[in-house]
């Protein structure tokens, strides 16, 4: 490039446009630090209230000792035999419960969903905002009330016991007797109420994207309605359920407060054993113990899960 | 796929109405089997009501729709032999372009379905890409990959929704050819909607020009371009000067008729029936432009109209001439850049055309009807 800025001895050779060359000069030496900068209050946050306290609790569950005596590190890998032979039930039981509560959730949640997002147009919002309303009361009240719901003098028991809903309960065990409450069914209803909007949101968001050209396309090539949803519909919301039955299953396999207000002792949960295990026996060692095996247990389970729905597959 | 010699697609008395607003009113359509038809008209005419209707995505509110002797109206859209090639394409993002294509084979159980998608896919030639997903494609790759979904499951009907309105100028000149081609190929009945008057000219055999839900003219594009019926169809379909006109006399084949005091002539078939003020209607292009005072060449027996340039334009294939008339409308001329020499601004110019270049148009109607929706959409494209 030859212009008038170009002055002085002639140059031989390949010419370098002095403007590009000043451009490019100070990216090869000059170091950017905005997206470290960026990155600095939510890794600093993570470090103080993760990863700390993770490895505090690794620490913690291989102590052995006392709360009025001390702890000390001995290494005692025995801690996680002793907890896992003694509640192995107790895993088994959330993984149970919130695996119930999850397919539940998604089968309520999912035409809610869709109707939602595709079908109501303007009072979409409206929806939205009614399927959040719950949460201006807290998860505690939310809970509670389900025991009036439940009750044995109300009208949902009344209604159950007049159309023998009781004695089908009774015979899949989810129920022990007559009531309703204090059993596996209110643990599970509990769950998949508190849980539903996190199932409902994920769900809508991928369901609203969905171009409505494709399923007419699809009804268009010869595809029944019910093609039209497992061979479209379906795959393309993938990605919200995935997001959905997680957003449920994880807290749901953790939850305390669901197996204490609604059921009985036949259905403690983890959750309520970890619980009980810090804050009343205060077996520490015990306590953090299961804590890891239960983030473990989710680990592994959310791995192998979203292995095999391929989400991947589906950005 | 029907073995009747008759697979025709007919719409009786089809309307479609939205509580107060007609989209489609009392349609009346025969589409040959076998031909590419086009659906032409501005945007808001119920040309692409019309084809959802036809592809069972929308119902009529009154009439049916056939295909040969048997009546599709309450069919749903799974179950008619009418494939669409949509605006957007509509390509389903989590299958593979194979699987795409094959769908419909899939879902009517067909047995070698990837043999007949891949057919399909090498008839847009674009067998090499069969494995990748929708949105790795470019627009016009995407566009030849909905047609071969339709195709490839060899329907009564095609229908192709604006197919070209979202690729380039050059890409869509190709497409037009390409998809002639491939009608001529497989023989499949084609119903092409657009509000690209070129495009449906290039492209059709038949054009139904719609506006405002009814039906204009139909026709094979010459006839719709020669000898329009309506003032719309003669503003839509290319451009046209109207002059307001009297018929005087009819003697034999030849009608004579006034217009401003000047007196031209039109052939008889051309007129309409019994009505003595019509619109005489001209193309551009008919008119020959030659300067006031020289020597006539060719426009012996032709019409001649006196007036001055007023505005002169040179696009290398032909200048545009704009020439005000004594009475002070402005006709366009189109004159071919075939050597004769142009005329500058201001110079006052003879205009002459040969009678039967002339068409007639019922006065009643607007003489500008058509002509800003074209300008309209053009702009647009």
């Amino acid at each position: 490039m030859i212009g008038p800025m170009v002055t002085g001895p002639m140059v031989t050779g390949p010419m370098v446009d002095p403007a590009q060359a000043a451009l490019s000069e100070p990216r090869r030496t000059r170091f950017n630090f905005t997206p470290y900068l960026l990155l600095l209050p939510g890794m600093a946050w993570l470090v103080v209230f993760f990863v700390v306290p993770t490895l505090s609790l690794a620490s913690q569950s291989l102590q052995t000792g006392n709360v009025e005596t001390g702890y000390s590190l001995t290494w005692h890998f025995q801690t996680y035999g002793d907890a896992l032979s003694r509640f192995w039930p107790h895993f088994a039981r959330s993984i149970g419960f919130a695996g119930s509560a999850t397919v539940l959730t998604l089968i309520f949640a999912y035409p809610l969903a869709y109707f939602i997002a595709q079908k109501v147009g303007r009072w979409k919002n409206f929806l939205l905002v009614l399927v959040i309303a719950p949460f201006f009361t807290s998860f505690l009240i939310r809970t509670l009330a389900w025991q009036t719901i439940l009750t044995d003098n109300g009208p949902v028991a009344g209604l159950a016991r007049s159309t023998h809903l009781t004695d089908l309960l009774q015979w899949v065990h989810l129920t022990n007797n007559d009531s309703l409450m204090n059993s596996r069914f209110a643990v599970i209803c509990g769950l998949t109420y508190n849980f539903l909007p996190f199932m409902i949101l994920p769900l809508y968001a991928s369901l609203e994207r969905l171009d409505h050209s494709l399923i007419e396309a699809a009804g268009d090539l010869y595809a029944s309605p019910i093609q039209t949803f497992w061979k479209v519909t379906w795959p393309l919301s993938l990605p919200g359920v995935v997001g959905g039955t997680l957003l449920t299953f994880i807290p749901a396999a953790g939850d305390f407060i669901n197996s204490r207000l609604l059921g009985n002792t036949q259905t403690v949960m983890i959750g309520q054993v970890i619980d009980s295990e810090f804050l009343r026996v205060q077996d520490y060692s015990t306590a953090a113990a299961l804590s890891f095996v239960l983030m473990l247990i989710i680990v592994v389970i959310v791995a192998v899960y979203v292995r095999r729905a391929g989400t991947e597959e589906l950005v | 796929m029907t073995e009747k010699t008759s697979g025709d697609l007919r719409l009786t008395n089809v309307t479609k109405t939205y509580d107060t607003f007609t989209a489609v009113d009392q349609l009346d359509l025969v589409i040959p089997r076998g031909s590419f038809f086009a659906l032409l008209g501005p945007s808001g005419c119920g040309k692409t009501t019309t084809l959802r209707m036809v592809a069972g995505l929308d119902q009529p509110t009154i009439g049916q729709i056939w295909i040969g002797d048997k009546d599709i109206t309450d069919t749903k859209a799974y179950q008619r032999n009418v494939n669409t090639v949509f605006q957007n394409y509509a390509l389903f993002p989590h299958l593979s372009i194979i699987d795409n294509v094959a769908f419909g084979l899939r879902r009517r159980k067909v047995s070698d379905h990837k043999a007949k998608a891949m057919e399909a896919l090498e008839l847009v030639q674009l067998a090499h890409i069969a494995k990748k997903k929708p949105g790795q494609l470019s627009g016009g790759m995407q566009q030849r990959v909905a047609l071969a979904r339709a195709i490839v499951n060899r329907p009564d009907v095609l229908l192709l929704d604006e197919p070209l309105g979202a690729l380039d100028l050059k890409l869509r000149r190709q497409m037009q050819i390409e998809l002639k081609v491939i009608q001529s190929e497989v023989g499949l009945t084609f119903v092409h909607v657009t509000h690209d008057q070129e495009e449906a000219m290039t492209m059709a055999d038949t054009i139904a020009v719609m506006n405002g839900g009814r039906l204009e003219q139909v026709g094979d594009p010459a006839t719709l371009y020669e000898n329009p019926k309506s003032t719309f169809v003669a503003n839509f379909l290319g451009q046209s000067n109207l002059l307001e006109a009297t018929v005087k006399s009819r003697t034999g084949s030849i009608a004579e008729l006034d217009v401003h005091g000047v007196s031209l002539r039109l052939p008889v078939d051309r007129l309409v029936n019994g009505a003595s003020s019509v619109w005489l209607g001209v193309r551009p292009e008919k008119l020959r432009l030659v300067a006031a005072g020289s020597t006539n060449d060719g426009t012996g027996e032709s019409n001649r109209l006196t007036g001055v340039v007023t505005d002169a334009s040179f696009t290398g294939l032909a200048t545009n001439y704009l020439v005000r008339l004594p009475w002070g409308q402005e006709l366009m001329v189109v004159q071919q850049n075939d050597g004769t020499a142009r005329v500058a601004a201001g110079a006052p110019v003879t205009l002459g055309w040969a009678p039967e270049h002339g068409f007639a148009l019922d006065a009643k109607q607007d003489a500008h009807a058509g002509a800003q929706d074209q300008a309209d959409d053009s702009g647009a494209a």
